[in-house]
């Protein structure tokens, strides 16, 4: 039962930080270079413009949903299963949702590296 | 990519590999979570070690999102997961824990893997064709230039 529990906050931490990551990404690359805007307009452009951003917040939002799942997860199974499988999958997914959602040019550069750390990472939890 | 970019890519690495140590140390010592006492994972916040990674990962956070304004999520990434070879090299060299022939193996493709990210370009460069509208996500500001602070699109280009 505790393993169920397990992997299903495993996967609610993927599909979370996923869905987060794609839409930080985006929203981040709406907001502009941050350290050009930073040198120009201030910190306080940055934040207004970062926390203005709809897609910032929904991505935050996501990004707690992962965090609590983590939380549990990190409760239920070793840090040396949950980290390593959540942080592989993940990778995974995100170089498949950057190429669909955000059509971030992902090579064989790209997936040969998200290939290459995902399986590391798994090693890792060895 | 100069110095400075890349100083906040170590930011990720180091704040994140930081953090979640901290914060895995804190859940020890919280116990587990009952599904139902969900109310008890609030508490955790308590816990000091948990207190100490949430204020590192808000450092990472900060960095992460810098880094996302510049560069492409399929290249930041794999800097994250440069943080496990950190926390590996940690173990063994400071508190001379054992690291297995397996986990160095794991070292050696994370590694790998991010230095074949980092040979490549940091952002996926951007033709006036591929300026449509992403697909789930409309994305008005990047051609339609309405802030003044944007940089322009030539320095987005360089490696």
């Amino acid at each position: 039962m505790k393993t169920l529990y397990t992997w299903s906050a495993i996967l609610a931490i993927v599909f979370a930080s996923v869905v987060g990551d794609v839409l930080l990404a985006h929203a981040m690359k709406q907001v502009g270079d941050v350290g050009a805007l930073f040198r120009s307009k201030g910190l306080a452009a940055v934040l207004r413009r970062t926390l203005e951003n709809p897609n910032f917040l929904m991505g935050v939002t996501a990004m707690a949903v992962a965090f609590f799942s983590l939380l549990f997860a990190l409760s239920w199974g070793d840090v040396s299963l949950v980290g390593p499988a959540a942080a592989s999958l993940t990778f995974v997914g995100n170089a498949v949702a950057a190429k669909i959602f955000l059509r971030e040019r992902v090579d064989r550069r790209r997936w040969i590296a998200a290939g290459l750390v995902a399986a590391g990472v798994a090693l890792l939890a060895g | 990519m100069n110095f400075r970019k890349y100083l906040v890519l170590a930011g990720v690495t180091l704040f994140a590999s930081s953090g979640d140590a901290m914060l895995s140390q804190g859940m020890k010592q919280v116990g587990n979570v009952s599904i139902h006492h969900l109310q008890s994972v609030i508490f955790a916040i308590l816990n000091p070690w948990v207190a100490v990674g949430i204020v590192l990962l808000l450092g990472f956070f900060a960095a992460y999102m810098t880094a996302l304004s510049w560069a492409d999520l399929t290249y930041v990434l794999p800097a994250t997961s440069l943080g496990y070879v950190l926390l590996a090299l940690v173990a063994k060299f400071f508190l001379h824990e054992h690291v297995s022939p397996l986990r160095w193996m794991g070292i050696a493709l994370i590694t790998g893997g991010v230095g074949f990210v980092a040979g490549g370009p940091a952002l996926t460069e951007r033709t006036e064709d591929s300026s449509a509208p992403l697909p789930r996500l409309a994305n008005p500001a990047r051609h339609g230039a309405p802030h003044s602070g944007v940089v322009p699109h030539s320095e987005e280009i360089e490696l």
